[in-house]
Order: C-alpha cells, then structure tokens, then sequence
C-alpha cells in the first residue's frame, strides 16, 4: 500500500477486520471471535446446527464423531467454571481430545509469556483454541499470531465480547419466540463491563430484532452505546415496557467499590427485576440470565425460578451451541487446509 | 571543510527563505548565502538540484530508553535514528531510568552523548524528584548542567499546593516548563478515546476531560505564577481551544502536537491494532481536524515526534496491556510531507514546526544565519522507501507503517559544530 494513494494522506493500517479474521474466502467460519462482521447467513447457520445438536443430548449415547481425532484446547486466563465446563462438555460430545489449561496468573497472560504459552500449545498440534482472557481483544490477537490452521473461539475476552454467549441467547430466545423481526428485548445491568451485552446486541441487531434496550444507571453505561444499535433507558419500568424478552446481567460485587453504585440495596430497588418490574413487560415476556445469579442484587428469587426464567434452558443451549460453532470452525478450518492441499498437488501434476 | 551546497531549493522559515539559494560553508559556519564571497574556494561542491536543503530539525518529544532499558533502545541506536529522520538535535525526556532529576545524571548523560551519540541533546529535566510529583526537583542545578526544560511528563502532581510551587520555583531560575496535561483520577486505567469506538471494542477509555481538565488547573496556575510554559502532546480539539484562548490572553505559552495525532483517529483501533496504542490516545476526527487547524494558525507552534521505541514483545499482547508508544523519528518526515500533499500544512509551515523548539528553547539551529554554525538536513522529496526492519534504524520497530512505501526520506544531516566532517 502506497501511503500517498489514500486521502487525506492518512494511512489506513487498521488491523484486519473482524469479517476477514473470522471468515475465509468461500465464507466459511473459521474463528469465532466476535459476533461483529458475521453475516445473518452464518448467524442462522449457528443456529440451525446448535439445534440439530441439542437433540444428542437428549440421546441415550451423547456423542457424535464429528471431531474425533481433533484436539480442542480450554485456554482459560480467567475463572469461569459454567462456560468452561460447557465447552469441554460439547467438544467431548464432539468426540474431540480435550485439553484444560488453567492460566491465571497475570504475568503469564501478558506479553512474551502468552506468546510463550501459544507456541507451546501450537507445538501440541491442537485444532481449535477454545480462549476465555481478561483482556479486550485477546481472542483476536491470539488469533492473528498462530498458525492459521487452529481455529480460535473467543470464549470471552474483557470487556468486549463472548459470542457463544449471545448466541446460546438467541438459540433459547428463537426456541421461544421464533423469528426475532417483532421483538423487542430489553438487556439490563452493568452493560459497561459487560462483553455480553455487546455481542448480544449485535447478535438481535444481525438477526433483525425490532428493537433492542438496554438499561442500566449512568455510570454503568458506556460512552456512545446508543452506537451499537439500542435504545438507551436509565429508568427501569420505561425500558421495560412491552418488551417480549428480558435480558438481565451479573452485577460484580467489586462496580460497588469503584464509585460507580452506592449500594446493592439501592441497586436492587431500582434496577432489580422483581414480579412487579416484570409487569412492566408484555405479559408473554420471557426472562434470561447468563449467570450465575446474585438473587437479590439483580433478580429475585421468584422470578429467576418462576415460570418464565429460562435460565436453565439457556444453560443447556450453551452445549448445543458450542457444538455447533466447534464443529463449523474446525470443519471449516480442515476444508480450507484440504482445498489448499489439493491446490497445491494440482499445482504440482501440472 | 569548505564546501558549497548549489541549486537547491532551500527553505529556511524564520528567515523566509523558500527559493532557490546556494549556500557556502566554512568548517561548519555559513558563510553565504547565493553568491560566494569573492576569497571563498571550496573543496567540495554539492550539486543538490531536485533536493530540498533546511535547518537541520530539533525534537522536543523524544524518549530515550538509555539510561534505563537499554533493549529497547540505546543513546547509539536512538541518535542514529534520529540522525536518519533529518534531526540534528533532540529534546530527551526524563523518563530514563533512573530519572533525570540531578544534575550528576544530566552530565553523565550528556557526557557518554558527546562519546557515542552522533546527534546533540539538550534534555529535559524531571520537574519533581524522582518524577513522583511530592518534592520539586533541584531545578537550578538541572538548568546549570544542561537542561533546557523541566517536565513532570504525565506523571501526576497530585497536591496542586505542591505544583503551585513548582512553577513558581522554576519561574524564579528562569526555567520554561514542560507539561502534558493529564488528570489521572480522570484517566484511570483508560487505554483508548473514551467514545463509541472504545464502547464497541470493550476499552476502557479515557475521556477528553482529563486532557482538559489537568489542563485548565495548569493554565491557571501559568497564570497566576508568570512561569514561561509549554503544553506538550495535546490530543484534543477542547485542549486546542485552551491553548488558543491562553494565548489570546497573553499567557507565555506554546504547544505541540504529535505527528500520529495528526493522522490517525481512534478508528484506526479496529481489529485491536497495538501499535496504535499510544498516550494520549487517539481521538476522535473531530479532534484530528481540530489539532490540524491549530498547527495551520499557530495556536500548535510544533509537531513532535513522541517517540518511543519497544521491543517486539512490548506490542506481542492483546491492546490493553501492550505497551503504549510509538517508533517514529525516522517517519516524521515523510508523513508530515503527506499533510502537505493533501494541501492541510504548508511546506515551509511543516519544517517550521519541526525546529520550532530552537527558538522556544534558546537552542543553537533551526535557521540560517550567515556567521553562524548550521545544521543542516538534505531531503530527497520524491524518493520512496519502504518501512520495514531493515530500513528503520531506531532499536524500536513498533509502528504501524512497517511494510508502508513512504515517499521523502532525509539523506543527511549536516552538523554545524562538526565542521561537516
């Protein structure tokens, strides 16, 4: 690129985008990093397979060969017990090898030390990189450093995206609801920390929700969020008004002692979902968490356990829908590695 | 040496001069410019038709990483960049390790500098002790062994009592201050614009405010003590404003820009890009146009190359915690003819606010003065060159333009008190 065939003299040396990691030329998912640059297509086709799979769970052999003799690597920089458990559950439903790595030690998540640490595990010959990191970015660095063979899926990285997440909602919310053109979904809490709240947005906005809210106070809304594509409401009962699914988040303990709440008490009072709040709604609304659950700090009891949670659901979701984006990125990743092999034989006979 | 530099075009902004001059030189000393003096015979005649000859440039944003990490740039490594990117003099910030708060350290500095390095250096000295912002630093002293500036760089003065005295101290040795405005409170642990593009990529940003906040208390405090002053590193069109009106109020102050803010914008953090994570951050457009203007005007007297020079490994982690900073003496040039083809900086504009800091500084050079010693930078306008590790010289090769085609590189600088030799 010449720097003075761009306008106003600005090089334009962005990164690559997330489409272009994420997809090959035919398409084809090949990482799952974000859900930002993904079509409606392959969104749908997530969807479509997650719930083709949710059937071998309810089998009497869990298993299909789809990933036998693959290898999937649980890198885990940061805690997470449900989201590391479900993904080790779905790629041994895969029948994939299973590798669990722990790395919590903040040193040896920076820098050289998380290089060391991908080379090491490259050398290991693991097809997928299962990748759950406190940093923003993190999946889409390690993606742009190793080979471009092992397909990384972004298991959440800091503040800025779980995929799998997002879409295991809107596997439980189409079991639900069906198609998503006439809902309006409302995502409530700390949408600031909330990696989340962001790939579900972009997930109801890519698949053509009507509308999609968050709600939250002030100090737990990021700067500009309106720009993701939701209506913003700092008022509880105005942002759930008539909507068909509520979305609540984890509140952490800790946003109490970074001055940005002043209680948990007066938290919950404003912002809680209680049978009351939940009036609010359509009285068909459904109501979701990704857990776990501070009952009485975001939810209470009788809602969370009443007729309309669907937190478990989304749990079991979880499985099919970490099956399914496996699968593909690894499926996809062994189609281009094969296409590219006969390209090359073919290149060679000629 | 006697030498006479013929039909170049020569572009000498303090004195303006931007035509077609020869120079002819003595040992160093201009001693004409157009005709020879009638007794004047060189030894060496340059003929430099097609190139552009000016002051050699002066920077007054440069971090040296010596003493200190020395893997992730040397006094050696760093001068000879320097050198490349058309600088006879450079500017050190204190942030060395350890911290350019003594006098001893300035003339440690100084001397391996006149041993190793091939450019000049008038540093910087730490405004506070140890650059922690409790107890003012021995400022006399800095001065009397060669500091030409005092700055606190971005550490934070935290006791506003403390920093009232700094100013004040150092208006009494006549000593300018250096600061960049941040309030940390503000900035927290932000590693980018705090705006939408933050928001999406789940950033933790640092808002416009902490720029102008630190900075109103400043301008204030500039105010109220008469110390002569520059703002270092503004990053928003707020700040510019700022500066504008501090001005207009007859405040003895100037300002200076880095040369990616005026290029890049927050944009640019789109696929998580490390190299791009600088302090301040990149804002908004709205911002770069602002900070454009504000050198168009003369509000912004210079653009400084904030130069910071990593190891590979600094920039090997996700963006958050990479470490902020940019190689980029050895680009300066070139992107900043890039401004002047797209018609937003003049020629002449450009090398004025690269040796801006002569005069602000009472540095030898920045202009051509018939008697006097000159640097001198000789550039090849047209010539293209690749950024690549081969081509770059600094020991930091951490810059978005690696693998780049440029267009105008510096092909030498001439070193008045060297005699040309």
């Amino acid at each position: 690129m010449n720097l003075f065939d761009l306008s106003l003299a600005s090089a334009d040396v962005r990164a690559a985008s997330p489409a272009q990691v994420q997809l090959d030329e035919q398409g084809r998912l090949r990482h799952f990093l974000d859900i930002e640059g993904l079509p409606r297509s392959v969104l749908t086709e997530i969807l479509d397979t997650a719930d083709h799979f949710r059937g071998i769970g309810d089998a009497e052999v869990k298993k299909v060969p789809l990933l036998r003799g693959r290898t999937v690597a649980n890198l885990f920089f940061e805690n997470s017990t449900r989201t590391r458990a479900t993904f080790e559950l779905a790629a041994k439903r895969l029948s994939a090898d299973v590798l669990n790595l722990d790395i919590k030690t903040s040193s040896a998540a920076k820098g050289e030390s998380l290089m060391d640490t991908l080379v090491n595990l490259e050398a290991m010959q693991a097809d997928a990189f299962v990748v759950r990191h406190g940093d923003s970015g993190a999946a889409h660095f390690i993606a742009s450093q190793i080979t471009p063979h092992v397909a990384i899926i972004n298991a959440g990285d800091g503040r800025h995206a779980h995929p799998t997440q997002a879409m295991l909602d809107m596997l439980t919310i189409r079991r639900h609801k069906g198609e998503f053109a006439n809902l309006r979904v409302a995502i409530v809490g700390d949408i600031l920390h909330s990696r989340v709240a962001r790939s579900q947005i972009q997930a109801l906005n890519t698949l053509g929700a009507a509308e999609v809210r968050v709600v939250a106070p002030q100090t737990l809304l990021p700067i500009g969020v309106e720009t993701l594509g939701c209506q913003v409401f700092t008022e509880l009962a105005a942002g759930l008004k008539d909507v068909d699914v509520v979305i609540m988040l984890r509140l952490q303990k800790e946003r109490m002692d970074g001055a940005l709440l002043p209680s948990e008490s007066e938290y919950y009072r404003r912002y809680g979902l209680t049978r009351e709040s939940l009036a609010h709604a359509h009285p068909d609304a459904v109501v979701m968490h990704p857990g776990p659950i501070n009952r009485g700090v975001e939810i209470e009891s009788a809602v969370a356990d009443g007729p309309r949670s669907l937190i478990l659901d989304q749990v079991t979701n979880g499985i099919a829908v970490r099956m399914a984006v496996l699968s593909m990125a690894v499926s996809g990743q062994m189609k281009a590695r094969a296409e590219r092999r006969g390209e090359r034989s073919r290149g060679a006979g000629a | 040496m006697k030498r006479s530099l013929i039909n170049a075009r020569v572009i000498d902004p303090t004195n303006g001069r931007n035509g077609q001059y020869d120079l002819h030189l003595d040992g160093g000393r201009l001693i004409a410019i157009g005709e020879a003096p009638a007794d004047f015979s060189a030894e060496q005649h340059d003929d430099l038709a097609g190139k552009l000859v000016t002051p050699a440039f002066i920077d007054l944003g440069a971090h040296l990483r010596d003493p200190g990490p020395r893997y992730k740039g040397s006094l050696v490594s760093e001068s000879a960049a320097a050198l490349a990117g058309g600088y006879a003099t450079i500017l050190p910030r204190p942030d060395t390790s350890p911290v350019l708060d003594s006098a001893s350290h300035i003339r440690t500095l100084l001397d391996r500098a006149r041993d190793v390095a091939g450019v000049r250096l008038a540093p910087l000295g730490a405004l506070t002790q140890g650059l922690e912002g409790d107890l003012l630093a021995n400022m006399a002293a800095l001065k009397s062994a060669g500091c030409v500036a005092l700055t606190n760089l971005r550490q934070p003065i935290r006791d506003l009592g403390v920093l009232r005295r700094c100013l004040e101290y150092a208006r009494t040795f006549d000593i300018t201050v250096v600061f960049q405005a941040q309030e940390a409170a503000l900035a927290g642990q932000g590693c980018a614009h705090e705006g939408a593009i933050a928001s999406r990529l789940g950033l933790a940003g640092i808002p416009e405010s902490a720029e102008t906040v630190a900075l109103t208390q400043w301008l204030l405090l500039i105010e109220q003590t008469g110390v002569r002053a520059h703002v270092s590193l503004l990053s928003s069109a707020r700040a510019v404003e700022l500066v504008r009106d501090a001005k207009a109020r007859g405040l003895d102050i100037s300002a200076d820009v880095s040369m990616a803010q005026l290029h890049w914008t927050d944009e640019q953090l789109e696929g998580f890009n490390a190299n791009f994570h600088l302090e301040p951050p990149l804002r908004s457009a709205v911002d770069r146009d602002a900070l454009r203007a504000g050198v168009v005007d003369g509000t912004i007297d210079a653009i400084v190359s904030d130069h910071l020079p990593h190891e590979a490994a600094a920039k090997s982690a996700p963006f958050a915690v990479s470490e902020p900073g940019m190689t980029s003496l050895e680009t300066m040039l070139p992107l900043g003819l890039a401004l002047v083809e797209a018609e937003l900086l003049s020629l002449p504009r450009l090398i004025e606010t690269l040796t801006f800091s002569a005069r602000r500084f009472g540095l030898k050079g920045g202009m051509l003065e018939v008697g006097e010693y000159c640097d001198l930078a000789v550039i090849d306008m047209e010539q293209e060159w690749r950024v690549s590790s081969e081509t770059l010289v600094s020991a930091g090769h951490n810059t978005p333009l690696l693998g780049m085609l440029l267009k105008g590189r510096v092909e030498e600088v001439l070193l008045g008190d060297t005699g040309y030799v």
